[in-house]
């Protein structure tokens, strides 16, 4: 894989990333094991809440009214976390918010950083801007340590490096960590990352990190973790810098009794996480001098505009949508050419890149449901798929194969004689390529053109002699 | 199909079609859990769209006498054994609209249980997406034919000599595959089943 | 504010996304009226969910010790000596009474990082624990101290008051508000990853080992 980043921009359509992607025997093993595993545990720790229906529900309407009250809960929060001693930054765009954090960093004379796994810093390309800027940022999650030694990109929202196995993992640290000699067990590999890491949190002045959730009401910060790692980011440095997209935000600190249940159960089937932090502008005695936090929009308002879609914005990035999804499954996370992959990608890349990019991820879904489901926050996929797809059709306009297709049949249907006549049609059209079997069933092996797609692994059955029509005039009023 | 790829304009019309075949019905039963889905979950937000009083009126009027044919079965006749007859080993795919979007549970495999002679084997992953999708087991024949190919693998493992669902297009779907290796594994509706008493071949 | 420019400009955005401006007022009464149907109450009897706290805890391979009031130093001691530790820091507020002879306690001086990494362990009370997730919160108050504290040294012993044990996320939450703006950490278990071919490893950073020592409510062990 290469270590150019995911950029929706520049991606393969998705039928052509994602079979790329398939012919990845390596990748399809990990990735089936993976979500296995997780879905497993999502159930176990989902299945003892007697009152799941209701976290969630809770949730969708926690996050629901936050959108409606945006910009008072901003506001809110701004307040509160600039008496505490915080600095509070705005961002319109991922642009202005990489400027704001170079210049941050610079500020502090620091040359490097330590950063905790934030997919918002990766869908800004963060690390690109601050390399540009002669600083250098190390990662500490050690999925994001494992990508960033093997010059990788994220497959998944919590397990970033799912389609990596151990050994592949050990080749990478013992390049670059210079452990030539380093084991091949899970423990091991954990243990080199440990010390390789130890070493730069005690010694890096600044920390860069993402926010899980922003609580207007008292102008803290939460982040969700398991290593270990964010902690030290959040504690050691002299000057924590945080960005944060504006949907982040929450209304009180009671609300995070419904989303603390509701994350970690969906993300990694546990019933807590190891580590949460919250933390409020600066202590002197405890923690960074300095905090900044960037509150980024880079088009979450147009998401917000759009009626149909704003419930994207519900998402908590729990990745479990990625987990249940049966396309995901197949494919990876790569295929979808941008940080944010699997179903909740499908929705929020299109949107995040307004319509102009990502036109083919709509439509990487069968549409089957299994996301909604899971969602904690109840995230109706489908239908935000569909309404998207509605918008590409829009955008493509009337003068392209699918589209005179798909009118043309629309026309046949709304007439039964229109419709007889096309079901004759079709019996002629089909018929040189129709194979009859030893029973007298007819098969069709091959179609042309973008059908072609269905008999590269399918047979189609030839039309009936008899149309269901036909034989129910035939039988008459009493007939059998 | 025209509404779930995206072409709306053209799906709108084909709503005041339906109606107008089928209003002043005492119950429409429909063979396929896909289509009953798309009625429900998105009748009422076209006939908004197209502001017509009148027909969101027929619409309100006639979707709750619209049942997919399992739940006209369980729910609406309350009926579980209706006296069929079908010797043979038989594994039962869950649909997904039909699972998720109407919610219709055991109720097909209570229907099946029921029948004579069955041998009712259960599919791994039932509840997984066969892979069909609409336009997607075109659009994205590749991830289809993937999602398609864990779906007969674990119909084969059953060892059943029919897989049967709720809804044509999944068993139209999963022929394909199943007829292209020559398995010799059939597909039947669940209707079909149900029908078939000692005297069916 | 650095740029007022930017923050303008997405708080238009927002209102002209919305279709209105909201207040506080207005986003306030519409948030008492959320629906709340999920648990917010205990639905055992204290002596029960202490015993859901132990197994929940000793599921993190955490070493739990149940006292009553006047055995807490000794088991205290009885768990370091199991764990050979023998120079603790501990933060400023820690009641004497909890720590055994035989050891040595400094009090927080506001070491650096490299300072905290040199000792054994460290020695803690805690806010509030959650019988059902096996967490345990601590905040920078007297005896619990600042977060480093607790994060670098590779061993950590909590003193855990019974009366201070809930049942549920909600109840913490509750306990939580008058204090909420303090530096806040939910700890459950050490710390651990995934990451490796989903192979749950445990102690990654932040201490490997967690001991607990649970005072009062029912029956010492």
């Amino acid at each position: 894989m290469s270590g150019t980043a995911l950029d929706p921009r520049t991606a393969p359509v998705f039928p052509m990333a994602a079979r790329a992607a398939m012919g990845d025997t390596q990748l399809r093993k990990n990735v089936r094991h993976a979500t296995d595993v997780i879905q497993a545990k999502r159930a176990r720790v989902v299945g003892e809440m007697p009152d799941w229906q209701e976290l969630r529900e809770s949730g969708r309407r926690i996050r629901q009214h936050t959108m409606e009250h945006l910009d008072v809960y901003l506001e809110q929060f701004e307040e509160n976390c600039t008496r505490a001693g915080g600095v509070v930054h705005w961002a319109r765009d991922a642009a202005e918010a990489r400027r704001i954090i170079v210049d941050l960093v610079k500020a502090t004379g620091s040359d490097e950083v330590i950063k905790i796994k934030s997919m918002t810093t990766e869908e800004i390309q963060l690390n690109k801007a601050l390399e540009a800027a002669g600083i250098h940022p190390f990662e500490t999650d050690l999925a994001e340590l494992i990508i960033q030694l093997g010059e990788d990109q994220p497959s998944h929202i919590v397990v970033p490096a799912l389609h990596k196995n151990r050994q592949q993992i050990r080749e990478i640290f013992q390049r670059k960590m210079n452990l030539p000699d380093l084991g091949e067990k899970p423990q091991d590999l954990a243990d080199a990352a440990r010390m390789f890491l130890r070493e730069k949190f005690l010694r890096v002045k600044t920390g860069v990190s993402g926010a899980n959730f922003l609580i207007a009401e008292t102008g803290g910060v939460c982040v969700v973790e398991s290593e270990g790692n964010g902690r030290m980011c959040l504690t050691l440095p002299e000057t924590l810098i945080t960005v944060a997209g504006i949907d982040k935000v929450v209304p009180r600190f009671q609300d995070l009794e419904v989303l603390l249940q509701l994350l970690p159960r969906s993300a990694t089937g546990e019933r807590m996480n190891p580590y949460n932090s919250i933390w409020t502008g600066v202590n002197a005695a405890d923690g960074p001098k300095a905090f900044h936090i960037v509150l980024m929009d880079n088009a979450r308002t147009e998401i917000l505009a759009d009626e149909e879609g704003r419930q994207t914005l519900n998402c908590i990035r729990c990745g479990a949508c990625q987990n249940a999804c049966p396309v995901y499954r197949q494919t990876g996370g790569h295929a979808y050419g941008s940080v944010y992959a699997g179903p909740i990608g499908a929705i929020l890349t299109p949107q995040l890149m307004e319509m102009e990019h990502a036109q083919s991820l709509p439509y990487a879904s069968s549409l089957c449901g299994a996301c909604y489901e899971v969602c904690p926050v109840k995230i109706n996929i489908p239908e935000v798929l569909i309404h998207l797809r509605n918008k590409v059709v829009e955008q493509n306009g009337i003068m392209n194969a699918e589209a005179l297709a798909m009118r043309a049949m629309g026309i046949i249907f709304q007439s039964e004689r229109r419709f007889r006549a096309a079901q004759r049609m079709g019996r002629l059209a089909e018929s040189p390529l129709v194979r009859k079997d030893g029973q007298g069933q007819g098969w069709i092996g091959w179609l042309p053109g973008l059908l072609g797609g269905w008999t590269q692994v399918r047979d189609l059955q030839s039309m009936p002699e008899e149309t269901f029509r036909d034989w129910w005039e035939k039988r008459g009023k009493n007939g059998r | 199909m025209h509404w779930n790829t995206g072409y709306q304009e053209e799906a709108l019309p084909l709503l005041a079609r339906f109606v107008a075949q089928f209003k002043g019905a005492e119950a429409v039963v429909v063979p396929s859990s896909s289509c009953v889905a798309m009625m429900r979950d998105h009748y009422p937000k076209m006939a908004e769209q197209l502001n017509d009083a009148a027909l969101k009126h027929d619409v309100e009027e006639l979707l709750p006498k619209v049942f997919e044919f399992s739940e006209f079965l369980t729910k609406r006749l309350g009926l579980e054994d209706v006296g069929a007859y079908y010797p043979h080993r038989v594994t039962y795919h869950a649909s997904c609209h039909g699972l998720r979007n109407l919610g219709l549970g055991d109720g097909p495999l209570r229907l099946l249980k029921a029948v004579r002679g069955i041998d009712l084997v259960e599919l791994q992953g039932l509840e997984q997406c066969c892979g069909f999708g609409g336009t997607f087991a075109v659009k994205n024949a590749e991830v289809s034919s993937a999602m398609l190919a864990e779906k007969t693998t674990a119909i084969l493992n059953t060892k059943a000599e029919a897989c049967t669902a709720c809804d044509n297009s999944c068993l139209m779907h999963i022929q394909g595959a199943l007829h292209r290796q020559r398995t010799g594994v059939q597909t039947v509706h669940l209707a079909e089943i149900l029908a078939s008493d000692e005297g069916t071949r | 504010m650095a740029d007022n420019s930017a923050r303008s400009v997405v708080l238009e955005r927002i209102r002209k996304a919305t279709g209105n401006a909201s207040s506080l007022e207005a986003a306030s009464a519409e948030w008492d009226e959320l629906r709340r149907g999920y648990r917010r109450d205990a639905s055992l009897e204290h002596d029960e969910l202490l015993e859901l706290l132990v197994e929940r805890l000793r599921d993190y391979d955490a070493q739990v010790l149940r006292v009553g009031p006047s055995g807490v130093a000794d088991a205290v001691k009885a768990m370091l000596q199991a764990r050979g530790v023998r120079r603790l820091v501990v933060p400023a507020g820690l009641p004497v009474e909890v720590l055994p002879e035989g050891f040595e306690f400094i009090v927080d001086a506001g070491f650096h990082p490299a300072e905290l990494d040199a000792f054994d362990g460290v020695v803690t009370l805690a806010t509030v624990a959650i019988a059902e997730t096996g967490t345990v919160v601590l905040q920078n108050t007297p005896g619990q101290g600042r977060r480093a504290a607790t994060l670098v040294p590779d061993y950590h012993l909590c003193v855990l008051y019974a009366a201070d044990v809930v049942e549920t996320v909600p109840e913490a939450m509750d306990r939580l508000q008058a204090t909420a703006t303090l530096a806040t950490t939910f700890v459950s278990g050490p710390s651990a990853t995934a990451d490796i071919e989903m192979t749950r490893i445990k102690g990654v950073h932040g201490p490997r080992f967690l001991d607990v020592v649970l005072v009062g409510g029912g029956e010492a062990n």
